[in-house]
């Protein structure tokens, strides 16, 4: 996978690849059919790659770390819970979120195709979607989870949640050591996507930044 | 159908390689492919099982090959062409710069700008607030039914055959095996599916280890 982020050279000069020039053809088609306004596209991009995204979820854990009525809440009705932050919507009918702890470790996956939370993490990333994740997810989640740093002890249960239906599935991580006087919203920077998938540990802070 | 799609379980792929400060989009068209599968979703000639049937049926070595956008293109055009609303040919003449007279298409609430905001806030309609009977109650043991319907269908390959018990009632929602191809909402219970990792994957599995999928009444019976 290509780690430039040189994403748009072939816009720039270079010939359009066969992809590029049917989504340019098939936008033109279905705009001057007028079945699609291009603006309305632009604020559907906006939407995605400025305001919807992982930090909304990250804000749900930590207030759900700082505060156990809301944790309780959040574990038994996900979709009101995160609804009092005003995340609702599409691709989150039903949001089930699910906690981390040393006897469960859960992962989300969607083996036939991308299921996501998108009202709280946003859009998926491509691994999410890849075959190699889809695949092997739910056949070997310990292998994926020790190839990406993440060892869990044989007693513990890993459960692996596969997004079959419309229900969304959102991991409440374990909350580290270390940072029993922080901030909510130092937390919530503390908070990766990847642990709200579960296929990451929220890493305790630096020795000098704990609180 | 039993597609390339249907990836549970599959060997050989290799490693799952996270992209470190990955963007949300890698290419400019990939925004454009994204945005134009949710403005033409909201014309409201298909759903969104529809929407997954319609990728599904891409051949499965051009799936494997292909990425995750491209597969929304793909249905996307398939889509378009199957409700007339624009065909196939009408494309592939714009490709080849020659594009016929276009007329508008009349009698369609088109998304706007600044419909985009409510519209993406309103979940989506595929629960169903209807009183129907459940055939299972939580703690039940099911059976999986042994299915390979040509048509859409969100019951796994890995998890046909398979014993499990019901760990959750999420209560009715449309069946996407049924509305997938056009067949009505066929609504009925769908459930959270607790099954052993040995169950699905044989001795080898971790004794402690459960996948959780979610199934409806019509994919299950009694075990």
């Amino acid at each position: 996978m290509s780690h430039d982020h040189d994403h748009d050279h072939a816009e720039e000069g270079s010939p359009l690849t066969e992809t590029e020039l049917r989504v340019r053809a098939l936008e033109s088609l279905l705009v001057d059919k007028g079945l699609v306004d291009p603006a309305a596209l632009d604020a559907l991009i906006d939407t995605y790659e400025t305001k919807v995204g992982p930090r909304n979820g990250a804000r749900i854990v930590a207030h759900a770390w700082v505060d156990p009525a809301y944790k309780r809440r959040l574990l038994e009705e996900g979709t009101a819970a995160v609804a009092e932050f005003g995340f609702v919507g599409r691709q989150s009918e039903k949001l089930v979120v699910v906690e981390n702890t040393p006897a469960v470790h859960n992962v989300i996956v969607c083996t036939l195709c991308s299921c996501y939370p998108w009202a709280v993490l946003g859009l998926p990333p491509v691994w999410y979607k890849s075959a190699p994740y889809r695949a092997r997810a739910v056949i070997d989640p310990r292998g994926v989870l020790r190839e990406l740093g993440v060892d869990v002890p044989e007693a513990t249960e890993v459960r692996v949640w596969d997004s079959t239906a419309e229900v969304r599935y959102m991991v409440l991580p374990e909350r580290p050591a270390g940072t029993e006087r922080m901030t909510e919203d130092e937390l919530a920077a503390l908070v990766t996507r990847d642990a709200m998938i579960g296929v990451a540990r929220v890493p305790a802070p630096p020795e000098g930044s704990r609180r | 159908m039993n597609g390339a799609h249907d990836l549970g379980g599959m060997h050989g792929f290799g490693p799952v390689e996270i992209e470190r400060d990955e963007p949300v989009f890698h290419h400019a068209w990939e925004r454009r492919a994204f945005a134009l599968n949710l403005a033409a979703g909201f014309l409201g000639k298909w759903n969104i099982d529809m929407s997954r049937y319609a990728r599904e049926q891409m051949p499965p070595a051009e799936y494997l090959a292909t990425s995750y956008y491209e597969h929304w293109l793909y249905g996307l055009v398939k889509l378009l062409h199957e409700t007339g609303l624009a065909r196939g040919e009408e494309l592939e003449a714009r490709l080849a710069g020659r594009p016929d007279a276009t007329a508008p298409v009349a009698g369609l609430r088109v998304l706007r700008a600044k419909d985009v905001e409510p519209a993406l806030r309103k979940a989506g309609a595929s629960r169903v607030e209807k009183e129907l009977p459940a055939r299972f109650r939580v703690g039940d043991r099911v059976l999986t039914r042994n299915i390979h319907p040509l048509g859409h269908t969100r019951l796994p390959r890995y998890a046909r055959g398979r014993r499990g018990v019901v760990a959750q009632d999420h209560d009715v929602w449309v069946f996407p095996d049924a509305s997938g191809i056009g067949q009505g909402d066929k609504p009925q219970h769908l459930y959270s599916v607790r099954f052993e990792a040995r169950e699905l994957w044989g001795p080898e599995a971790s004794p402690r280890d459960t996948v959780y999928i979610d199934l409806w009444d019509d994919h299950m019976d009694p075990a």
